[in-house]
């Protein structure tokens, strides 16, 4: 278990990405992951080919009409802008992020910090050419013409995959595309600010009181992981958690699980940021 | 008495976040545009409020909902207001005033090297085919070829170059090319990245097959007639594949000679450049595509055909090439 705690700060460390704004400010940009990436790239997929296909519909609809020729190019040019302009156009946005990114919680950002330009933005994209239609298209080649020479194919495909799986070989998980733009993808969801957690005392005594020993009992990482808890309000996981800290600490039985992690919480917060005023950030349980 | 400390300093503090929040969302979600003129005032100072929330709370507060809170506001907001500032007009007025002729003059020597290549392929492939027509079928696939090759009559050869050589309507055969010419030209550019041989074999390959069709329209004489039929859209479509080669060149250079930059700094600096220029090869293939749908099936003539293709060329040429004074401060 010691090592749990060092290995989730190392996992958050290795996503982290410093860029200082010109008032100073590290704002330690977060990598999104590659799940992340591979999420959102799917989900953009899948709104690309509704929209093909809704637009296929409705050319279908028109294609016997006396426009039928107009139809015809509008389809043509429609879907040559959607396979190369969707991403580049969603991306030159203010938001600077597919809908599947959105989702995702997801942005392109210039690796410098600087602004994202247009230039950027197309780079990355064209470059999905080499990135995933390659490879696609040497497995639909496979299948149309079944005679291909195996070898050769198995050769090609293989070397086409080498783009594709590009973000696994590199620590930033950047794609083809972002190396040459400049560019990689962080993680900035939009949060909603939950309630704070340390109530209003109004002056009354408080349920329970902790001795200074029972509240050194724990660190930084045991009280955010409180923290969620208590945010989560899961009452398995509560009624877990209020029975591991009351056995450490040599508490009995409670009336309310909430009542009394909730009390330990503003305890523990309290001491540990009245250490971390002094200099002293306690990162979990076993460091003293 | 520290309790009281973090929360009330998220107490005092949380509903300016809440407005730089409510800002930004209306920014992301419409425009800039849409703020009153006092929001917009308010945001850079309410930003910066946010920055130093986070500075406090990052050495002051454990509440982990807190921080993460404000590192998001902080770099959401930070992106907006460092962010891109001008309008996709002036961007695109920008695009066609400075930044395309900028980037094709910028890749001159690999333009040059790109035109060579072309040449050298047509050069291959023309003797290959003068000296034994079964090469023919290695440079244009049959399919490709559509009846055009050595079992065709001149005549037949003769009236494919003067009438419409597809039964499509001529906007509809336009866009087509137009589209597929571009898919060609940026999976040329892209593959660029595998250090640009694929590139060069593109180039060479693409070169060879001009050169047999000028084999084989030679063989019935037909070889200055060909080159109206060609000119009148190649001369601007040539030019943009060219320019892709070019730029596929740049980005493969660039990853394995970076120069004095590190290697991603290189790549990262060519690709941005081959990207802008790559715009443009697009835009000159919508030209090449409505010479070639419209303009060939409606000239006949063959002057008139070197004519359109030549005063294309010297055009595109003036256009990227020619030195202009730059102008400061635009």
């Amino acid at each position: 278990m010691a090592e749990y705690a060092a290995d989730l700060r190392a996992a958050e460390a290795k996503l982290r990405r410093s860029l200082v704004t010109p008032e100073g400010v590290d704002l330690s940009l977060k990598l999104a992951t590659r799940g992340q990436r591979a999420a959102a790239f799917t989900l953009d997929l899948i709104i690309m080919l509704g929209i093909l296909i809704a637009f296929s519909l409705l050319a279908l609809v028109g294609i016997f009409t006396a426009a039928g020729e107009y139809v015809a190019i509008l389809w043509l040019i429609g879907f040559f802008t959607l396979r190369n302009f969707y991403f580049i156009i969603m991306e030159m946005g203010p938001r600077a992020a597919t809908w599947g990114k959105r989702i995702n919680g997801l942005r392109v950002v210039a690796r410098s910090g600087a602004r994202l330009t247009a230039d950027a933005v197309i780079a990355r994209n064209l470059m999905r050419e080499i990135e995933f239609y390659l490879p696609l298209s040497f497995l639909f080649y496979r299948s149309s013409e079944g005679s291909a020479d195996g070898a050769m194919w198995l050769l090609g495909l293989g070397w086409s995959c080498l783009f594709l799986f590009f973000p696994f070989f590199n620590k930033d998980g950047l794609r083809v595309g972002d190396l040459l733009a400049g560019t990689w993808v962080i993680s900035a969801p939009k949060h909603v600010l939950g309630a704070e957690l340390l109530s209003e005392r109004g002056g009354q005594e408080p349920e329970y009181s902790f001795s200074d020993a029972q509240l050194d009992a724990y660190g930084v990482f045991e009280l955010q992981t409180l923290e969620r808890v208590l945010r989560d309000s899961d009452p398995e996981a509560m009624a877990t958690v209020s029975w591991t800290i009351r056995n450490k600490i040599g508490i009995g039985e409670v009336s309310s699980d909430y009542s009394f992690l909730n009390a330990y919480y503003a305890g523990l917060r309290a001491r540990l940021e009245r250490k971390l005023l002094f200099g002293r950030r306690r990162l979990d349980k076993h460091d003293v | 008495m520290n309790v009281v400390d973090s929360r009330s300093f998220r107490l005092a503090r949380e509903e300016e976040w809440r407005r730089l929040d409510d800002l930004l969302v209306v920014c992301e979600k419409k425009s800039p545009k849409a703020l009153s003129d006092e929001d917009l005032m308010a945001l850079p100072i309410l930003y910066r409020g946010a920055l130093s929330s986070l500075s406090v709370a990052r050495e002051t507060s454990l509440d982990l909902e807190l921080v993460t809170y404000l590192e998001g506001l902080c770099a959401r907001a930070y992106f907006f207001i460092y962010g891109v500032r001008t309008s996709p007009g002036r961007r695109m007025l920008a695009f066609f005033r400075h930044d395309w002729p900028a980037a094709a003059t910028a890749l001159w020597r690999e333009t040059l090297v790109s035109f060579l290549l072309l040449v050298i392929g047509t050069i291959v492939g023309y003797l290959l085919v003068v000296n034994d027509p079964s090469w023919y079928g290695v440079f244009v696939p049959t399919e490709l070829a559509g009846g055009r090759d050595y079992n065709a009559s001149a005549a037949s050869l003769r009236q494919g170059l003067y009438e419409g050589s597809s039964q499509d309507p001529l906007a509809v055969f336009a866009a087509y090319l137009f589209t597929h010419n571009s898919q060609v030209a940026i999976f040329c550019f892209a593959l660029g990245f595998a250090f640009g041989v694929p590139t060069l074999m593109l180039l060479l390959y693409h070169g060879g097959m001009l050169g047999a069709f000028f084999a084989l329209y030679g063989s019935h004489g037909l070889g200055w007639e060909l080159g109206g039929w060609l000119i009148i859209h190649g001369s601007t479509e040539l030019y943009a594949i060219v320019l892709a080669g070019a730029a596929g060149l740049r980005i493969g250079w660039s990853v394995v000679f970076p120069g004095n930059s590190t290697r991603m700094a290189a790549a990262a600096e060519s690709g941005k450049t081959a990207a802008t220029l790559m715009v443009g090869v697009v835009i000159m293939l919508v030209m090449a595509g409505l010479l070639e749908g419209f303009g060939r099936q409606l000239v006949k003539v063959d002057g008139v055909r070197y004519a359109i293709g030549g005063g294309m060329l010297l055009l595109w040429l003036a256009y990227h090439y020619l030195p202009r004074r730059e102008r400061f401060g635009g």
